[in-house]
């Protein structure tokens, strides 16, 4: 079961697990990712593409179904313009055994990085505005899956 | 035959351009992503700096990931974008 939200609002990552473990299996991981609090950031705005971003995480939800043995996929993702410690994006993966769900957890946060059609703002409490740049490393970090 | 192509625009390059998608009558001898963009350079200075550098920028048609050699087809829209940065 793959379970795929793009929302403005803020998600419950206790019931969005909960909910997952209902469907069996002895291993459940999960990633939350937040607004980092460092230099002088205010406001991060998150933009998408409405008509891309379901269809590209479902890929990404469906290729990890293909490589680990797992029983359920959840991610959320947030859009819109969030604070410093708020919650932007859960990944949970649930399987029988802790290997399949970590390893597939963390793939799916490596890809999401890559392939996902989000664009991050970061507004400055001098009021500027920069768009975030890819990093190297996340480049990196995805392409590791396939080597 | 020319077709209508919807073009769709983010992040930085929906700033620049300063529309968020427009349509567009793709002429019969553009084939590729690369040449609609080589196209339009020629049409607008708008266009001219934010396609300078295809390498600083992603495309998507009908929403899969392609790159500036991709054929057209008979897609419906066209989305330029930078690099994604979500997570």
């Amino acid at each position: 079961m793959i379970s795929i939200t793009v929302q403005e609002s803020d998600f419950d990552s206790g019931l969005e697990i909960k909910r997952l473990a209902t469907r069996g299996g002895g291993a459940m991981s999960s990633f939350i990712g937040q607004v980092r609090g460092d230099g002088k950031l205010v406001v991060l705005e998150l933009e998408h593409y409405p008509a891309m971003t379901e269809k590209a995480l479902r890929k990404i939800a469906v290729q990890a179904s293909n490589q680990w043995n797992l029983h359920g996929i959840t991610i959320v993702h947030r859009v819109g313009r969030l604070k410093v410690g708020e919650q932007i994006v859960l990944v949970c993966t649930c399987s029988d055994h802790r290997q399949a769900a970590i390893e597939a957890c963390s793939y799916i946060m490596d890809q999401l990085k890559t392939v996902a059609p989000f664009w991050k703002k970061e507004i400055l409490q001098n009021g500027t505005e920069n768009w975030v740049e890819e990093r190297q490393s996340d480049l990196e970090a995805a392409k590791s899956w396939r080597d | 035959m020319s077709h209508e192509l919807n073009l769709v625009y983010f992040s930085w390059v929906k700033e620049r351009i300063g529309r968020e998608q427009e349509s567009l009558n793709c002429p019969e001898d553009v084939e590729t992503v690369g040449q609609l963009l080589e196209y339009l350079q020629g049409k607008d200075t708008a266009y001219q700096f934010v396609f300078a550098d295809v390498t600083k920028l992603r495309f998507a048609l009908d929403h899969d990931f392609v790159g500036p050699d991709a054929s057209i087809g008979r897609a419906k829209e066209l989305a330029v974008f930078p690099p994604v940065t979500g997570g």
